[in-house]
């Protein structure tokens, strides 16, 4: 008998795990009016974002994949894309998109609609109908093994190598054999531990392309021409005893758990069923987290040793420390405890199946402690200047 | 973390002068600590020659700049990476 939890059906198969009014700006300028349609709409989640126009090239696909993966994340019940109505992002294109998925898309661009006071009041009237529509539909039992959990650290300290990216690992291992998926990121923080990463990969091919995207990330660094440690590892995580990226990556690479790594997806492509994949993704923090909803994570859990506030716009986001001083001082922001793994009072085991049980009751509805207070960081990381 | 690590990791802020202990394969070993260690920082537990790898979980963390004394604080004063460094240019690896 399959696993099932109370969730959402969409119609084109995927399952979610909240119902959100997901209101869109193509480009930056359309911000404003989709911020203030979301106060008016209680319940409505806006991603503000400072792109959709002056970008070419694999820069413009970027913007405009991230936003329509966003859209199509199956956490969304309902999307309203607004535009301006002369920027470079494609504002019937990314509704098609969205549409596919089978879900309500409406779209319009404030020019056309006469300025922002009649946009907004256009905007609440759909917001609103939307919403009565989302606030109808019931949870149903649906499978276990097609939720798809990601696995981030930020803020690393030295527990976060020690304990709860390994804790965070015997979870993820869990949902693995849940027939589940975990998703992986953070190029910059496996460069010193690639090759361990490597030996697990299903196929060479995809053990090569994982080498590749390394490559190609370092390439960029050297183009910079900078030393990579001013940013990687950041003053906080120095501060926290990590010396190298090397180090860091060591420590971050066990997060993911102990399953082969079936493929290596790109920034924001859509997260394959049934495995462990790796996302060429930024360390930093809003915008691989951006990356991995737009991919279809349902779920970030999010290691954390010196502490962060951090969550999403369209996905739970769960935090995980060992670091206790740290989880005492910023409890709001904390969702689970682990550091007893480091006095030896809890097995890696132990701590594992509490990240497990919290991710299933997060999954079923439980309001992580970002969603209670609010937060819905969006970021989308860049390839290009803007012209 | 393993057996070819060079250094331990504190769980605790340590004086200098104390006496940590920690366990690998031979049993239980005790190093004298030579600097206050802050919570989650590194400590020598052998002598390293300037220039060499550094461990620790068995792999590679990065360089001696320096020679390292046993008990030695180990962290960006006396260890670099290698990796991600454009500012020294196209390096043979």
């Amino acid at each position: 008998m399959e696993r099932t939890i109370m969730g959402y059906e969409r119609p084109n198969g995927d399952i979610g795990i909240r119902n959100h009014l997901l209101i869109i700006p193509t480009v930056i300028c359309s911000n404003q009016v989709c911020s203030r349609i979301m106060q008016m709409v209680p319940g409505a989640v806006a991603i503000p974002h400072q792109h959709g126009c002056s970008q070419i090239g694999a820069d413009k696909t970027r913007t405009f994949e991230m936003l329509a993966g966003t859209g199509k994340n199956p956490n969304v019940g309902a999307v309203i894309i607004i535009s301006l109505g002369c920027e470079v992002v494609d504002p019937i294109a990314l509704a098609e998109d969205i549409r596919s998925t089978g879900k309500p898309v409406e779209v319009f661009d404030i020019q056309s609609v006469g300025g922002s006071v009649k946009a907004i009041a256009y905007g609440a009237e759909l917001a609103k109908r939307l919403m009565a529509d989302l606030q109808k539909q019931a949870k149903v039992p649906v499978p276990l093994s097609k939720l798809k959990v990601a696995v981030k650290c930020g803020g690393s300290d030295a527990t976060s190598g020690l304990a709860s990216n390994p804790a965070l690992g015997a979870a993820a291992d869990s949902l693995i054999s849940e027939g589940g998926s975990i998703v992986i990121g953070e190029t910059t923080e496996i460069i010193g531990a690639e090759h361990l990463l490597a030996e697990r990969c299903a196929t060479p091919e995809i053990s090569d392309k994982l080498y590749h995207i390394v490559d190609r990330f370092e390439k960029e660094v050297e183009r910079m021409g900078a030393d990579m440690r001013g940013g990687n590892p950041s003053p906080g995580n120095i501060a926290g005893g990590l010396s190298t990226i090397e180090e860091k990556s060591l420590g971050c690479i066990s997060k993911c758990g102990t399953a082969p790594i079936k493929g290596v997806i790109e920034y924001a492509e859509r997260i394959p069923e049934n495995g462990l994949y790796f996302m060429d993704s930024p360390g930093n923090d809003i915008e691989c987290v951006s990356g991995m909803a737009a991919g279809g994570a349902h779920i970030v859990c999010f290691t954390t040793g010196r502490g962060t506030p951090t969550g999403a716009a369209v996905v739970p986001v769960i935090k995980i420390t060992a670091n206790k001083q740290m989880f005492l001082r910023m409890e709001d922001n904390m969702d689970i405890d682990v550091s007893d793994m480091l006095d030896g009072s809890a097995s890696l085991g132990q701590a594992g199946d509490r990240i497990w049980q919290e991710i299933v009751e997060v999954a079923e509805g439980k309001w992580t402690k970002a969603e209670v207070l609010g937060h819905q960081e969006f970021s989308i990381n860049r390839i290009g200047p803007s012209l | 973390m393993n057996d070819r690590d060079h250094v331990v990791t504190s769980l605790r802020e340590i004086g200098a002068g104390e006496t940590i202990k920690y366990r690998n394969a031979a049993g239980e070993q005790a190093v004298v600590v030579r600097n206050d260690i802050p919570f989650g920082h590194k400590i020598a537990i052998s002598n390293i020659e300037a220039g060499t790898d550094v461990r620790k979980y068995g792999e590679v963390i990065g360089r001696a700049v320096e020679p390292i004394a046993i008990g030695q604080h180990v962290h960006v004063h006396n260890i670099e990476g290698i990796r991600g460094r454009g500012d020294l240019g196209k390096e043979t690896n």
